[in-house]
């Protein structure tokens, strides 16, 4: 009969329909402000930087190997190395970036920079609304408003930075072992191959 | 004031196909058309209602891809490569990846490679399901159908952020395996998703495949034939809605492609039908790889060991490695002069090619035609104008 198959595809409509007060599955609008879904682990967005402890400007873990600003693809990265060094988190003197900048309208937040950092300094964001009126000053974000605790990665990535927190503890305690003394008659430093 | 007074100006009196009075009118569809599927224009020199002359005119959205790729790193060009056809970035990346892992020669380890058909297949899904609730669109299906097939591809996506980061551009995979491995409970996730796919098949069968409408609209319309599909260098669905028999995964079988049976879908008349018909089929197989892959998983190491993600250089030579993505075969061309960057990247875009011949198909057909025969071509502007 012609138009059978135009009646069959109303009906599916139909379930469709009716289906959506009954099934989940198949009303699957968010209302966006409003509602939100539930934030996604992995995701990633714009890339900051990672202090410890309190103080941004003392427990910033770059040390301005410049890495990442001569990986990064679109080269939105920008660094200045500092002429002097002070002690980080650790209290080891280190270099540390005199200008740090991100360009956000040229960032394509492909995780390029996080991969090649040998020193878990840049991580991945997850905030999404960074939208701005202001072109110039706003979309060039500094160090300032860059750095974010380590308190912050572990929140809103906390499996990867679980990880990332052990590999640095198993890190420092080997570098500790490296750097004692020899003791007297010394027994071999179990853990360390070289 | 008559319209018969109204100068012709480069428009040239002509007696139109039946002999009548008439005159050819020339309209420049796109590139700002919502039928065009991007920046994409279409000179179309109608008579009447009827084609006669179609030239695509592209280039729109030119961004100079394979020249800023001779100047990064060849890891550099992987997060570029997703913006090539951003529908299926984790086929572009796995392409790309083919060729450096030629070129330098790195394994891959088995569990990488079954992460690769999994995400691939999953993206092939998704493509598909878009393109023909793109295709009713185009056809005048306002809504429902496309808002169906989204709300699948959306399924597909969460899984594919969960995993890789990132909804679209999703930079997964690396020289020698892939980036991350799946977080807890990702698999039983996209276990579940694969699952209740074809019951989504079936609804969308069941909207759609009998639908008069839809047979008035596709059926004998835009039939390409086989000699010219496979003389212009047709690949895909494109070709396969043809007749040909040629699925790059069954002819290279690379990767581990040999170790899935699966089927080819082939079509008979070479129109639009055959090529919704087609990606329909094909879902259905892309479902029994999946469920198939995702048993068979095994454990291990995702990254080749020797892979280096810093201060990669390639020995100095050429390869190609392409794959069968869901638009066609994609081809990357290397040439390597043992810098760390390509002497030479060549993208060999799908969706470019099966647009040369677009005008064959065109000819003779109505104006909203055309706009479903584009359509069924299957095109994303980011690779056609790379």
């Amino acid at each position: 009969m012609f138009g059978e198959g135009l009646l069959k595809g109303m009906a599916e409509t139909a379930r469709n329909f009716l289906g959506s007060y009954v099934s989940k599955d198949r009303l699957t609008t968010v209302q966006f402000p409003e509602e939100r879904v539930a934030p996604i682990e992995a995701s990633r967005n714009f890339p900051f930087l990672v202090y410890d402890g309190g103080d941004w400007q003392q427990g910033m873990r770059c040390v301005s190997c410049l890495i990442c600003e001569k990986e990064c693809p679109p080269k939105c990265i920008f660094i200045e190395k500092s002429t002097d060094k002070k002690p980080d988190a650790t209290g080891k003197p280190q270099f540390y970036p005199a200008v740090f900048d991100i360009d956000v309208s040229v960032c394509m937040s492909c995780q390029i920079c996080v991969e090649v950092c040998p020193f878990d300094a840049i991580k991945m964001d997850v905030a999404f609304e960074l939208s701005t009126d202001d072109r110039f000053d706003g979309l060039l974000w500094n160090k300032e408003r860059l750095a974010k605790s380590n308190e912050y990665y572990g929140r809103i990535h906390p499996t990867e930075a679980a990880a990332v927190d052990a590999h640095l503890v198993e890190g420092r305690a080997k570098l500790e072992a490296k750097s004692k003394p020899i003791a007297p008659a010394a027994h071999p430093v179990s853990g360390v191959t070289e | 004031m008559s319209a018969t007074t109204l100068p012709a100006v480069h428009l040239t009196p002509k007696p139109s196909i039946d002999g009548s009075e008439g005159q050819l009118l020339e309209v420049s569809m796109g590139p700002q058309h919502p039928s065009t599927h991007g920046v994409f224009r279409m000179d179309v020199v109608l008579d009447g209602e009827r084609v006669v002359k179609l030239k695509p005119v592209f280039g729109y959205l030119h961004r100079n891809h394979e020249k800023i790729a001779e100047q990064e790193t060849y890891l550099g060009s992987m997060p570029y490569t997703d913006r090539l056809d951003y529908f299926c970035s984790i086929m572009n990346n796995w392409a790309y990846a083919l060729a450096v892992e030629k070129l330098a020669g790195i394994q891959v380890p088995e569990r990488a490679e079954y992460i690769r058909i999994i995400t691939g297949e999953l993206t092939r899904l998704q493509n598909h399901a878009c393109l023909i609730g793109f295709l009713m669109q185009d056809m005048g299906a306002s809504g429902t159908p496309l808002m169906y097939a989204f709300r699948e591809r959306e399924k597909i996506l969460d899984l594919l952020e969960a995993l890789t980061g990132s909804r679209m551009m999703c930079n997964y995979m690396r020289f020698g395996g892939c980036r991350v491995d799946f977080p807890a409970g990702w698999l039983q996730q996209a276990q579940k998703v694969t699952d209740a796919f074809p019951r989504f098949l079936d609804e969308y069968e069941r909207l759609l495949a009998e639908n008069e409408i839809l047979m008035a609209r596709t059926q004998g319309i835009g039939v390409l034939p086989k000699e010219l599909a496979v003389n212009a260098g047709i690949t895909g669905p494109m070709l396969r809605a043809c007749g040909v028999n040629y699925d790059i995964r069954k002819v290279d079988k690379y990767g581990i492609y040999d170790r899935f049976s699966f089927r080819v879908p082939l079509g008979e008349h070479g129109d639009v039908y055959d090529r919704y018909m087609i990606r329909l089929l094909e879902m259905r197989e892309s479902v029994k790889i999946l469920q198939k892959a995702m048993r068979d998983i095994p454990s291990g190491a995702i990254m080749d060991v020797k892979a280096k993600i810093r201060g990669f250089r390639p020995k100095a030579g050429e390869a190609y490695g392409r794959i069968e993505a869901p638009k066609g075969e994609l081809g990357f061309y290397l040439i390597s002069d043992g810098s760390p960057n390509p002497y030479r990247y060549r993208v060999r875009p799908p969706s470019l090619i099966n647009l040369t011949v677009l005008e064959d198909m065109c000819l003779g057909h109505n104006v909203a035609d055309v706009v479903v025969i584009l359509g069924s071509v299957d095109i994303v502007l980011g690779e056609v104008d790379r």
